[in-house]
């Protein structure tokens, strides 16, 4: 049985409809531990020894996060600047992370179709999203395509719903060691591998 | 003889910690209980003490020579400066209006005009021993009436100085021979020597304080002996009051101007500390020997003159107290406080009696009378101010909680602050900006009548009171903030919240560390040290001062926060392993010590490794081929 460690930021998560529903009573899931960033660090003061304990401790990361202006909110990157210490994540002897699983779960107002080559965003979620993708590398860590809830402005509540189904099928296949990373990195998002593994119906 | 100094230690101690405890429940205060055990095992009801009573007084008295002694060293020259105005305006017309009003009326009574004009001047003194110790209690200190009750006693005593300068000019005209035994410098001579022997001794006070007191005591604290200091505090006070014994004069003077030349010493706190706790034993002691001197055969034989006199001397001096905070424009419940705390006859009285009759302008039964009338006043004033307390405060002026429009629904709030001095109402206008509305309990009238005007819920009274709680909705309030200024009320406070509304989150102000502790120790999770975030500020702002980058040094501060209140928890454990009991002005500086090691060891503003490249640098340098 896997432990899923999900690294959440959000500065205004009060507000945001869509993460309240992903994130409600999840910390109850069995194998999930919820690190809420904002809630424990509101001053930025990261105490990297909890984190980096937490860390190993765990075999499956998230990185949750909204999509600000094409990264994540400033709180996260704070925390991958200080935790992931070279001589610890990275660098010579720095082999704590390797081997374990890690990819972002991103929340966006753009739908798909905006993040392409010829759409209103020019570069797709997967190239904004290489400073994490690299970073995961340095680290020795195996890093999987985003799941994306995306178009969250125009949700339906039906499709939220959906959406909350499928984190939830996640994170249990996820626990339960149902996945095969090769097949895995072959989609373009987890939701597409979801879609092509279950009888999930499309958001 | 030890045994009888054995024997009365024991009755006169159990009679303290009997009484005082059950006063303190029945929230009479401390003073009221030593009254009432001195009545209880004076001559009158159990007897364990007889007529030595008046001797125990007299060493007892020696709890106000200590009490004026502290007075004196709290008034350095600025504060008194700075507190003219109302200690010389509403203190002269208190003394001099009430003398005026007692005069007229002992002489329509048929006393002589000397003898009129001395019971005047020493019924006009009012009791700073106990007005003081309930004011302390109550934590009205820094009321307004409290500031006025202050101003006036310290006003009378200075003025018990040329009182009794001028007492020996009034007998003038009947020098007598004084009692075998009490022979000292002044008694058998004139009148006019005695003044200049007298001028001569305060001067020699002043003179020997500057002179050689203050070397002395850096010689002293050279040597770094704590007992010895303690010693020489206690030299000093009993060494001044003996020579104005020696002259003739009231020891408790000799004190206060002794105090008031080493207020501005160096010496001060250290001497105040020193001297505390044997002025509150002694102190307590003095109430108890009060009470137990009250004559109660003279009441039964007298009862209706005791009881006029009583009432009369009160209203008169109760009445000129109402004009005079009227005249200071002392807001209504202030001025009551101020009125009836301030009514009673006070322990100079009894000094200035004794060496009126000693100057025999007043005869020996009339003396006696006096005194007694003192004694019952002094007792009386306690009850007063329950009275008052309970049943008129709460019926007039402020009252103790907003009346309800008619159609109005009673809104319990979640937050309830308990004490509204500067650091409540930051508090309070804090979560007010963030519309939080808090419940608000308050002691100063003043204060509460300016809440409401600006639209607060505020009960008005003391806030460790149970049914007070209850009515401001403790049981449906989900936080209880407790930002009394004074540390033992908030003591008095966390533990009854404790103890009634245990669902109730406690959250508390603590004025330092030592404080803090001790609310460690009584289970408080939730503490904030006045002392703690605006010292670091300004440290971080010193940092940035010297040309530190204010992100390091505002992360400097965050670190070194959570680094202290993480050690304030660990060495709050390690508090008892003591075995020794340490007076607190040392603890303080063992625990100064043991805070400087601590932070030797670990730094705690060590941190962002990552954000420093050097060590990538160094290690890439160490094995540079690998890379």
């Amino acid at each position: 049985m896997n432990k899923i460690l999900i690294l959440f930021a959000h500065p205004r998560f009060e507000k945001s409809k869509t993460n309240r529903a992903l994130l409600k009573n999840i910390g109850k899931r069995q194998g999930v531990t919820l690190n809420d960033l904002y809630e424990q660090y509101p001053d930025f003061n990261i105490d990297v020894n909890r984190e980096k304990g937490l860390l190993v401790a765990h075999q499956i990361i998230i990185w949750h996060h909204p999509i600000y202006m094409y990264s994540a909110p400033a709180l996260l990157k704070q925390w991958i600047d200080l935790v992931l210490e070279y001589g610890w994540a990275h660098g010579k002897d720095g082999d704590f992370l390797k081997n374990k699983i890690i990819f972002n779960a991103i929340t966006a107002g753009g739908t798909r179709e905006v993040y392409a080559r010829g759409g209103y965003n020019r570069y797709t979620i997967r190239e904004f999203l290489l400073p994490f993708e690299q970073t995961a590398t340095l680290c020795k860590m195996i890093y999987l395509p985003p799941f994306a809830v995306q178009g969250t402005h125009l949700l339906t509540s039906e499709a939220l719903n959906q959406y909350v189904v499928f984190y939830h099928t996640l994170l249990d296949r996820l626990v339960t060691g149902d996945f095969d990373v090769d097949a895995m990195k072959k989609t373009e998002f987890l939701n597409d591998w979801l879609l092509s593994k279950t009888e999930l119906a499309k958001p | 003889m030890s045994n009888i100094f054995l024997h009365d230690a024991l009755i006169y101690l159990a009679a303290a910690v009997v009484f005082v405890p059950i006063a303190k429940k029945l929230r009479m205060g401390s003073v009221l209980g030593y009254l009432l055990g001195g009545i209880i095992i004076g001559p009158f009801f159990l007897g364990f003490i007889g007529q030595e009573g008046k001797d125990i007084m007299h060493f007892a008295e020696f709890g106000v020579v200590m009490m004026l002694f502290l007075i004196g060293l709290e008034l350095e020259p600025s504060n008194f400066w700075r507190m003219r105005n109302l200690i010389l305006g509403t203190g002269s017309v208190q003394l001099c209006t009430t003398t005026i009003l007692i005069f007229a009326v002992f002489l329509f009574i048929g006393f002589g005009w000397q003898a009129a004009l001395a019971c005047g001047l020493a019924l006009a003194m009012s009791s700073t021993a106990i007005v003081m110790q309930t004011l302390r209690e109550k934590g009205l200190t820094k009321t307004e009436s409290g500031k006025s009750s202050f101003a006036v006693l310290l006003f009378q005593d200075i003025a018990v100085i040329p009182i009794l300068a001028l007492l020996p000019l009034l007998a003038i005209s009947s020098v007598h021979a004084p009692a075998a035994g009490d022979a000292t410098l002044l008694s058998g001579q004139p009148g006019w020597a005695q003044t200049l022997t007298l001028l001569g001794a305060v001067g020699l006070v002043i003179l020997s304080g500057r002179f050689v007191i203050v070397p002395f005591l850096r010689f002293i604290a050279r040597i770094h002996l704590r007992e010895l200091f303690t010693a020489s505090a206690l030299l000093i006070v009993i060494g001044t009051a003996s020579i104005m014994m020696l002259v003739g004069l009231s020891p408790a003077l000799g004190t206060f101007l002794a105090g008031v030349v080493l207020a501005n010493s160096e010496f001060r706190h250290e001497l105040e500390s020193d001297i505390e706790p044997f002025k509150g034993i002694l102190l307590g002691l003095f109430f108890i020997s009060v009470g137990a001197s009250i004559n109660f055969s003279l009441i039964i034989n007298n009862p209706l003159m005791i009881v006029a006199l009583v009432c009369g001397i009160i209203m008169i001096k109760a009445g000129v107290l109402f004009l005079t905070g009227k005249l200071s424009r002392l807001s209504f419940d202030q001025n009551l406080l101020f009125t009836l705390g301030l009514a009673q006859v006070g322990e100079f009285a009894f000094v200035l009696f004794s060496f009126i009759h000693q100057l025999n302008i007043l005869p020996a039964q009339s003396t006696d009378m006096m005194m007694g009338v003192t004694a019952i006043s002094m007792t009386v004033t306690p009850l007063l101010l329950l009275a008052n307390d309970r049943f008129i405060i709460p019926r007039v002026g402020t009252k103790e909680k907003e009346e309800k429009e008619a159609d109005g629904i009673d809104v319990h709030n979640p937050v309830i602050i308990a004490g509204f001095g500067h650091f409540g109402s930051t508090l309070g206008r804090f979560l007010r900006a963030n519309g939080i509305h808090a419940t608000i309990l308050d002691n100063d009238s003043d204060r509460v009548d300016l809440l409401r005007k600006m639209g607060f819920k505020v009960f008005y009274g003391d806030a460790t009171r149970i049914d007070i709680l209850k009515s401001a909705g403790a049981d449906e309030a989900r936080i209880l903030i407790a930002a009394i200024d004074s540390p033992e009320i908030n003591y008095d406070l966390v533990d009854k919240t404790k103890k009634l509304f245990p669902n109730l989150t406690i959250m508390v102000r603590a004025k330092s560390r030592l404080d803090a502790y001790e609310l460690i120790d009584m289970g408080v999770k939730d503490i904030y040290r006045e002392s703690l975030d605006t010292s670091v500020r300004l440290g971080i702002d010193v940092l940035i001062k010297l040309g530190i980058r204010k992100y390091s040094a505002t992360r400097a501060g965050q670190n070194f926060i959570k680094y202290d209140e993480a050690a304030m928890n660990q060495l709050a454990r390690h508090r008892h392993d003591q075995d020794t009991y340490i007076f607190n002005t040392r603890e303080q500086i063992q625990l100064q010590e043991q805070l400087l090691t601590n932070d030797r060891e670990v730094n705690p503003t060590l941190n962002d490794h990552a954000w420093d490249s050097d060590l990538i640098v160094n290690k890439l340098a160490d094995d540079g081929s690998e890379h």
